[in-house]
């Protein structure tokens, strides 16, 4: 197969820092290539290079694609010759229709004047193409996360895509619409369009990618080809961190004691339709010294049981008797529910978890102002010392705690977000999606610190999309469907009756059949 | 397999490297430059002027005819940190000078009283607009806008069109009168001027406190000579003006007042828990709320402040101009507003500093007092002025930019 596009010794660098050293990187016609790597090894700022954000001339090497150099002035130039790149953020107008997306700065017009008809007979056309079921007129921001994506996909099609480059485009997606997406890489390689993924999720990678590449550290460690050899999700990490990690999960010796946490029969309007129930009748209970994870698909309501739990944050019409040791426990208002011993990590540490433009230290003591402070007046020696003391103990990366926190990356937030929940002393921590977005070193030291508070007798409740995160680290697993708690399971750690992906999986689609028959 | 590339990055858990003066200065532009910029625009004037500008008669009158739009500043600068703003407050400072009048000259209340009325009135009109904003979730700038127009109007009414006044004389000390000289030296304030020196070095004594307190977790960041450079330059200033004012008539009450809310606001803003929730409010009010903050109470708070300060500032002044007229506060808010950005506070909220809007205060009042002894007339001033804000803006935005 001809290449299609050849990058020669790229060499990018930032004032102090040298990005991407002498990286070659060749995509062949019709070809799924991935680029993995941890954070920060260099993958986003390739991609930059190749679609011009970075023009030429403020990197050294040369990029070649479809026979001929090319040397970028901007992101236009790329798109105009098939080079489409959609990246993690989606960069959808939400109010806008699917159609005004997808043409958008593209506009099928005559002098100025928008042809209705044809935009939305071809986006119509597209979305056929995409698989997608949509009305062309439906505002965006009525679409799930993975519907958008989509629509992002139809929008590169709309402009004759040769190669389409993909910036982790299934890490807010559930399994099955990451499965269809990923179906759609193949449909399109069919269809002799060529991909470069970049993601963390190696199963994925391992499905359906031709060759991988792998970035460390600004360089290119290895590129294997997935048609010669089968390729272990082992070998891709062992490149990607440079060293073997022969357990993804640091081990612990569970030491579980009485019930600590306990909720009963809990209830949950939607927050903006009354009538729509959320929450069914949840149960759970959480022991010291357990790690107890919760499982479903996107969308069962995981995060809504959690948020609504912790002080009413999602929801009305709360329902349901939540205990502490025994005893019922006030958890209307976030202040009683961290009194209580609470506390939530959020799924989006960057919205809901942190204040971007404040520093490390003023971010982790947001949660326990008043156990810093006399008279409502803070102990600027004492906050600094917790600070430092975090930055140690959890290995925050940073160039000082005065490091706003926009700056840090991923995995480095997430240990923000979890110092400051730290510090509250909590009994229970929730932790909504951990590791979403997190390089693999990084994950395991988050796993190690969420062992620690096990260890120190905490009761934990885990929420993940990531099964095998789920099954590496939990004691007892609940698994939940559309609003409701439908079953329970021992770890995995019980070869027997231990949860297995299969065994989750089957529960879940169980109670959907059961549901439609009900139904019926 | 080709080994990982030597990257220059900055090593984890390393200190910083030590930036030299100037590296450091260049790094922080923002924050000296407007600083820089005052000192600059003060010398041109005084230049410019022949001297007039920094005469003692003058620079009473200067800080007479700016405290009001300083006190203010304080205010709305935690209004705009916690992503709001407040547009009401020239209308608010016109309807309670208006009704300051209406007790003392009309009804004859005694002043303590009526300033102590007018005071709460400030409040609960700052808290009836955030009750609407905080609890509602009605944008600020509707509701205080629809302010702007009730109080204007409500403003004329009570007046009836006409000015009221003279104020009784204990009233117009507010803003017209000077702290007493216990020495009692002929021609020299000698009080004033020592308060003027014993502030500044607490001021510089402060700092050197909270330098120590850095140092000990290895947390300094400005290098010792611009450290020292920069107290020097507080020092010199507060001491010289000190003595220019000590040799007219000492310190005006109206200064001894917003002094005290300078630090205050200060302490506020940078020392205490409540400060610390309205820049995180201002920053990511999810999160913030997530974290156990009361979130709602606080944006209350903030406006409720908000309406007393321009309350205090619509008595300065009425006592200053010694009549309540339908006139007054008219156009105060976008001074006022300009001031806490062109001390570098951010339209999105979370970012700003009281050091920053008082200087931004200062800068617009001695370019209208520089440009008005000049003869410059109105139309000008005004166009200079709108464009000083837009390069402040710029130049912050600039090296935001720059810095990220």
């Amino acid at each position: 197969m001809p290449n299609l596009l050849e990058m020669r010794g790229i060499t990018k660098t930032f004032p102090g820092v040298k990005a991407l050293s002498d990286v070659s990187l060749t995509v062949r016609s019709g070809e799924i290539h991935a680029l993995v790597g941890e954070n920060g090894a260099g993958k986003s700022t390739l991609m930059k290079v190749l679609s011009g954000v970075y023009p030429h001339g403020s990197y050294q090497g040369e990029i070649w694609f479809k026979g001929a150099e090319r040397r970028f002035r901007g992101i236009s130039d790329s798109e105009e010759l098939g080079l489409i790149i959609i990246h993690q953020e989606l960069a959808l107008a939400p109010l806008l229709s699917i159609a005004e997306n997808i043409f958008l700065g593209n506009e099928v017009a005559r002098g100025g004047v928008i042809d209705w008809a044809e935009t939305f007979s071809r986006t119509g056309a597209l979305l056929k193409k995409v698989g997608l079921n949509e009305h062309p007129g439906t505002p965006v921001e009525k679409l799930g996360v993975g519907k958008q994506q989509l629509v992002e996909i139809a929008k590169a099609l709309s402009k004759k895509v040769e190669l389409l480059i993909l910036d982790e485009p299934t890490s807010s997606l559930n399994e099955n619409d990451s499965a269809a997406l990923l179906d759609l890489l193949l449909a399109f390689k069919a269809q002799g369009i060529a991909s470069i993924l970049i993601s963390h999720k190696l199963n994925e990678v391992s499905r359906v990618a031709d060759r991988i590449t792998v970035l460390r550290d600004g360089a290119v460690v290895s590129t294997l080809d997935c048609g010669a050899e089968k390729i272990s999700e082992g070998r891709i990490i062992r490149d990607m961190v440079g060293r073997p990690l022969d357990d993804r999960f640091p081990p612990r010796a569970p030491n579980i004691g009485d019930v600590l946490f306990e909720v009963r029969d809990w209830n949950v309007h939607h927050p903006d339709h009354a009538d729509v129930v959320q929450i069914k009748g949840a149960a759970f209970t959480v022991r010291k010294g357990e790690i107890v994870g919760i499982a479903g698909l996107m969308g069962a309501g995981r995060t809504e049981l959690a948020m609504s739990i912790f002080g009413r944050s999602h929801g009305q019409k709360i329902t349901g008797t939540a205990t502490m040791r025994g005893k019922p426990i006030d958890v209307s208002t976030v202040g009683r529910a961290m009194k209580a011993g609470l506390a939530y990590v959020t799924e989006d540490r960057k919205t809901l978890g942190l204040v971007l433009d404040d520093p490390i230290k003023h971010n982790i003591s947001l949660a326990s102002l008043e156990t810093i402070s006399t008279g409502g007046v803070l102990d600027d020696a004492r906050e600094t010392r917790i600070a430092h003391d975090y930055r140690a103990r959890v290995a925050i990366r940073c160039s000082g705690i005065l490091q706003e926190v926009v700056n840090l990356s991923g995995g480095n937030q997430q240990k923000v977000v979890l110092a400051k929940w730290l510090n509250t002393s909590p009994e229970i921590l929730i932790l909504d999606e951990p590791t979403r977005g997190i390089d693999v070193g990084a994950k395991y030291e988050i796993y190690a610190i969420i062992n620690g508070l096990a260890e120190a007798g905490k009761g934990v409740v885990m929420i993940s999309s990531e099964m095998p995160e789920l099954l590496g680290m939990c004691d007892r697993i609940y698994v939940m469907n559309e609003g409701r708690i439908v079953g329970e399971l021992p770890g995995a750690r019980d070869a027997q009756d231990g949860a297995t992906q299969e065994k989750i999986m089957r529960m879940i689609i169980q109670t959907k059949e059961d549901a439609h028959d009900a139904g019926r | 397999m080709t080994q990982a590339a030597d990257i220059d990055r900055p090593r984890a858990g390393a200190a910083l490297a030590p930036l030299g003066a100037l590296g450091y200065f260049k790094k922080n532009l923002r924050d000296y430059g407007m600083l820089l910029a005052l000192v600059l625009i003060m010398a041109f004037f005084q230049l410019q002027t022949g001297g007039i500008l920094l005469k003692p008669v003058n620079l009473t009158n200067l800080v007479l005819q700016n405290s009001y739009i300083i006190i203010m500043a304080l205010g709305m600068l935690l209004v705009i940190v916690a992503g709001h703003i407040d547009l009401s407050v020239g209308s608010v400072c016109g309807f309670v000078g208006a009704l300051a009048a209406v007790m003392m000259v009309q009804w004859g209340w005694p002043t303590p009283v009526v300033v102590v009325i007018c005071l709460a009135a400030g409040a609960l009109i700052g808290a009836a607009q955030g009750f609407w904003i905080a609890y509602y979730r009605i944008p600020s700038f509707i509701v205080t806008l629809a302010g702007m127009l009730v109080f204007k109007g409500l403003t004329l009414w009570l007046l009836d069109g006409k000015s009221v006044g003279p104020f009784p004389k204990g009233f117009q000390a507010l803003s017209s009168g000077f702290i007493p000289d216990v020495f009692a030296m002929q021609g020299f304030h000698l009080t004033s001027f020592l308060l003027a020196a014993v502030t500044a070095l607490l001021i510089v004594l402060a700092a050197v406190r909270a330098r120590a307190a850095q140092a000990r977790f290895g947390l300094v960041e400005e290098p010792a000579s611009v450290f020292w450079g920069r107290n020097a330059v507080i020092l010199v200033a507060f001491v010289y003006i000190g003595w220019l004012l000590a040799s007219y008539r000492g310190l005006p009450n109206v200064l001894m007042v917003m002094a005290a809310l300078i630090v205050l606001f200060t302490f506020v803003t940078t020392r205490t828990v409540i400060g610390r929730r309205i820049y995180a409010v201002g920053g990511n009010e999810k999160a913030a709320k997530l974290s156990g903050v009361k979130t709602e109470r606080l944006v209350f708070l903030t406006f409720a402040n908000m309406g007393m300060l321009a309350a205090l500032a619509g008595l300065i002044f009425a006592a200053r101009l010694n009549t309540a007229t339908p006139k007054a506060g008219l156009g105060f808010e976008l001074d006022v507003i300009a001031a806490v950005f062109i001390g570098g506070a951010s339209m999105q909220g979370g970012v700003g500093k009281i050091t920053g809007a008082v200087i931004g205060g200062f800068l617009m009042g001695v370019m209208n007092n520089g440009m008005s002894i000049l003869g410059i007339g109105i139309d000008y001033q005004q166009v200079i002025k709108g464009l000083v804000l837009l390069a402040a803006v710029i130049f912050d935005v600039y090296n935001r930019r720059k810095a990220s």
